[in-house]
């Protein structure tokens, strides 16, 4: 029973840790991108410390293990759920057109986008000949 | 006699550091990524809450909590992409 809740202290603490370290993050780094990258990553990770940390500890102290369903439940929820909102929030600013930092070197997103305006012209000009040839 | 809880500082710690960014950001997009990392830790510390007053309840009141903030930040995303 007790080294149940010294597990789910250990855990508890890992994600307070990694808590303060996404939020470190959000004010340390330069750009958007960066930051989001760096916090959600991390507040993702320490919520899954902190709350299935706290289903273990419930279950050391004598609680129901009704307890661990209900925290592994929302542990589940926030897994699944945090990268959407990070994707479609970084998406919005990418299309707002802010910036990337100047030290980024890498913008694949911008390549595929493009890459596909791209294609689209060169499809555009090839129907316009063979409409024209059909002619 | 205070009690100092080394949790519920650094997480303390980590809101007040979100809230210089939301403050200060930039753009709009550092301040919304700001609040969701806050809404992240407030479902952890709801969760944290639930063990310290043993009731599980307030685990529910959590999940909830992130299911609508999920909610929020993907319309306050596809209002900002311009596509609401």
């Amino acid at each position: 029973m007790n080294a149940l809740a010294i597990i789910g202290e250990v855990l508890v603490f890992i994600g307070t840790f990694f808590y303060f370290l996404s939020a470190l993050g959000l004010i340390r780094m330069p750009d958007v991108y960066n930051r989001m990258q760096t916090s959600t990553k991390s507040a993702t990770l320490g919520s899954l410390g902190v709350i299935v940390g706290v289903g273990i500890w419930a279950i050391g102290k004598g609680y129901s293990p009704a307890w661990i369903v209900q925290t592994v439940a929302v542990a589940g929820f926030l897994l699944l759920t945090n990268p959407i909102s990070a994707h479609a929030l970084i998406r919005a600013a990418y299309k707002r057109g802010i910036p990337l930092w100047h030290g980024s070197v890498v913008d694949k997103y911008g390549e595929h986008l493009a890459s596909k305006a791209q294609a689209e012209e060169a499809e555009g000009e090839t129907s316009e000949t063979s409409e024209g040839v059909s002619e | 006699m205070i009690e100092v809880n080394i949790y519920l500082a650094l997480i303390a710690i980590a809101t007040l550091l979100s809230t210089y960014r939301v403050f200060r950001g930039p753009t709009t997009v550092d301040r919304l990524v700001a609040v969701d990392i806050m809404t992240t830790i407030t479902t952890g510390l709801m969760v944290l809450f639930a063990l310290y007053y043993g009731r599980m309840i307030y685990i529910s009141v959590a999940f909830v909590y992130a299911l609508l903030a999920f909610g929020g930040v993907i319309a306050f995303a596809r209002y900002l992409e311009g596509g609401l």
